[in-house]
């Protein structure tokens, strides 16, 4: 039915630091489909934006990748070659940051910057544009992104845009070399909540356009749950839970996917819930069984000493925890 | 503002900095022990002699009296005589700053051609054996001081090895080219003579050289130290997700925006290029400005040592407002902020 488009499996990213070795990710397996939207939720330091850095190999030069599978479209992307690299960060995966201001080069007009980007993009296929096909372009590009007077933003540098402003600057980048898969790394976290609104409208709306996957990181469930496909839940390097977005929502099964769903506050009452108790885990030392054990209510000893697996409770709905299945 | 107004501020902000200084360096080398006019004529001088030379000198007025009148004279266009060539302060500059002039013009050509380049490197291999290597020449660099490098230079490539000449401008019996701009390079490429521009150029690798290994080191540190932070930037990353040719992220959007703080420190190490060369000048007896500044103040010769404090205070005047240009060309936000004032 569904082509897989992007398929992670096992992968593992440390970082070396000062005192020892960071072990973040820890065998994250995900998959997207063909025009599939998919979420990744998880609070902050889980390990969702290195996941993403890793799949299009931009990690920083202290990460180790002890191992990593990663196919796109059937392709091994740990063994491509730089210009195979190239070809895929130019015309099939792009990635939108989450802070635009640091995501623009401070000293380049976006002129510079999106006609460098609109021109390797285009090379790639094979399209060797003028100076005036490549702005009619970035022009157009920066319509579909929903930004007025274009040409008057191709002469801005990007500390004279707004916060908004400068997010779809780098979601009209990002549409230049995304033909197949879109990364958007909580791209309205560093915005206010309206504005946040408008770039995930808009996002949706793209994508839905042009028939692209997207993968949408977050942690604000609420703007996941009105966009998205299917949710991954992350916790301390780990895929918990994964599930249809109408499921997991009404129907969580793992202890920390319950925490995290019951810890927003509702506008029927209540007052401000509790949230989870305890912290994620030391990076350094990690718990040998579930990464969650710490601050689990259903702690058991099984947990202890065993990493979960994921396994199916119905319905292509997965989640990692000896609550379930086994 | 456009860029003529802002200048037009700066050379204003200059020449109130310049007006200070001179009654600073006018001040104190008055104020010095040490009668000038004695030390002009013979110890066994009469004292009439001295005395009417001290009348001539004006050093009998009252200190502000005297400087007004060395203010009308500057705007007179003179510096005043020099007691030691008995030449006019302004005539004896004007023949001696070209080679200094030259020596710091060429101590900059290296200072950018290797610090940046080094630096670059440095940054983008950070923690191989080639950042530590620049590292540790860096650390070298930056501790020793010019004139250890100058002696250093003289005895093993000029007495051991015989690589380059070390003394003066020109080999013996070489002609000077004819005057154009003083600087003997420019001069002879302008009117073809190509041998003699080889012989100046000879004589000007070491002690330029040797005056610049000590900004080369600072400036490649600096350089290594943004590049090593903007590396880890998003706007780098952005760039690498965008699949852009590797030589252009480097080239375009991680140098431009490295280089900012490299070349405001520039602004600080030309000062010390100035201060150096008074000292590698004497060890390589290079006939420049500051050699005559030191016989000036070994003689206590008044007019030529605010002559030559005030010159060297207007080049570091004339770089610093080049180099705040270059920064702000550089940085679009700093051109729009000092724009917007």
């Amino acid at each position: 039915m569904n082509n897989t488009l992007l398929n992670v499996k096992e992968l593992q990213v440390h970082f070396k630091v000062y005192g020892g070795i960071l072990k973040v990710l820890n065998d994250v397996t995900l998959t997207v489909n063909e025009k599939e939207k998919v979420g990744l939720i998880g609070e902050s330091g889980c390990g969702k934006t290195t996941t993403m850095k890793a799949i299009i190999r931009i990690l920083p030069w202290n990460a180790i990748v002890p191992k990593a599978k990663i196919y796109f479209k059937g392709k091994d992307v740990m063994k491509m070659n730089d210009s195979e690299l190239k070809k895929l960060r130019r015309s099939s995966i792009s990635m939108i940051f989450q802070d635009p201001t640091a995501a623009l080069n401070p000293v380049f007009k976006i002129r510079d910057q999106i006609f460098d980007v609109v021109k390797y993009a285009n090379l790639e296929m094979g399209k060797n544009l003028s100076k005036k096909e490549i702005e009619e372009e970035a022009i157009r590009l920066l319509r579909e992104a929903a930004l007025p007077e274009p040409e008057r933003i191709l002469d801005s540098y990007p500390f004279q845009l707004s916060g908004g402003m400068r997010q779809r600057v780098c979601i009209a980048m990002a549409l230049a070399s995304a033909r197949e898969l879109l990364i958007a790394d909580e791209p309205g976290t560093s915005l206010d909540v309206t504005i946040e609104d408008q770039i995930l409208r808009l996002l949706k709306q793209i994508v839905e356009e042009r028939r692209t996957s997207i993968i949408l990181i977050s942690h604000a469930l609420g703007a996941v749950k009105g966009f998205v496909d299917r949710v991954y839940v992350m916790y301390a390097g780990c895929i918990v839970e994964s599930a249809r977005t109408f499921d997991l929502f009404h129907e969580p099964l793992h202890p920390y996917t319950k925490g995290l769903l019951a810890a927003v506050p509702k506008l029927t009452g209540g007052g401000i819930p509790e949230g989870i108790k305890g912290r994620v885990p030391d990076y350094m030392n990690p718990p040998l069984g579930c990464r969650f054990i710490t601050r689990c209510v259903h702690a058991m000893p099984i947990c202890e000493r065993k990493q979960p697996r994921m396994v199916n409770a119905g319905n292509n709905h997965e989640v990692a925890c000896f609550l379930y299945g086994e | 503002m456009r860029l003529a107004t802002y200048l037009a501020k700066r050379i204003g902000y200059t020449i109130f900095v310049l007006l200070g200084l001179s009654i600073l360096i006018f001040t104190l080398a008055r104020v010095l022990p040490g009668d000038p006019a004695r030390m002009a004529l013979s110890p066994r001088a009469p004292e009439w002699a001295i005395e009417k030379l001290r009348e001539q000198l004006r050093l009998n007025e009252p200190l502000p009296v005297q400087y007004l009148y060395w203010l009308r004279d500057v705007f007179s266009g003179s510096l005043g005589e020099s007691l030691v060539t008995r030449r006019d302060v302004l005539t004896d500059i004007t023949e001696f700053l070209p080679a200094t002039l030259e020596l710091l013009l060429f101590a900059l050509i290296f200072d950018v051609a290797i610090a940046i380049p080094v630096g670059m490197l440095a940054g983008r291999k950070a923690n191989t054996w080639v950042d530590n290597l620049v590292r540790g020449f860096a650390y070298i660099g930056v501790t020793i001081p010019a004139f250890v490098f100058a002696i250093i230079f003289l005895l093993v490539f000029g007495y051991i090895l015989h690589i380059a000449p070390v003394v003066g401008r020109l080999s013996p019996g070489v002609v000077p080219p004819p005057r154009i701009t003083g600087l003997f390079t420019i001069d002879s490429l302008i009117t073809g003579n190509f041998s003699t521009f080889v012989d100046a150029l000879s004589h000007l690798i070491l002690p330029s050289l040797a005056l610049a290994l000590g900004p080369i080191a600072q400036e490649a540190r600096i350089t290594r130290a943004s590049v090593v932070e903007n590396l880890n930037k998003d706007y780098i990353l952005a760039s690498v997700s965008h699949g852009l040719p590797e030589r252009l992220i480097v080239l375009k959007y991680l140098m431009k925006p490295s280089l900012i703080p490299t070349v405001s420190i520039m602004g600080l190490d030309i000062a010390s290029l100035i201060g150096w060369a008074f000292l590698v000048e004497s060890i390589f007896n290079w006939p420049g400005m500051s050699r005559y500044g030191i016989i000036a103040m070994l003689r206590k010769d008044l007019n030529a040592i605010v002559g030559v404090v005030m010159v060297t205070g207007l080049v570091f005047a004339i770089a610093n407002i080049l180099v705040d240009i270059i920064v702000s060309l550089l940085d679009p936000r700093i051109r729009m902020v000092e724009r917007a004032k």
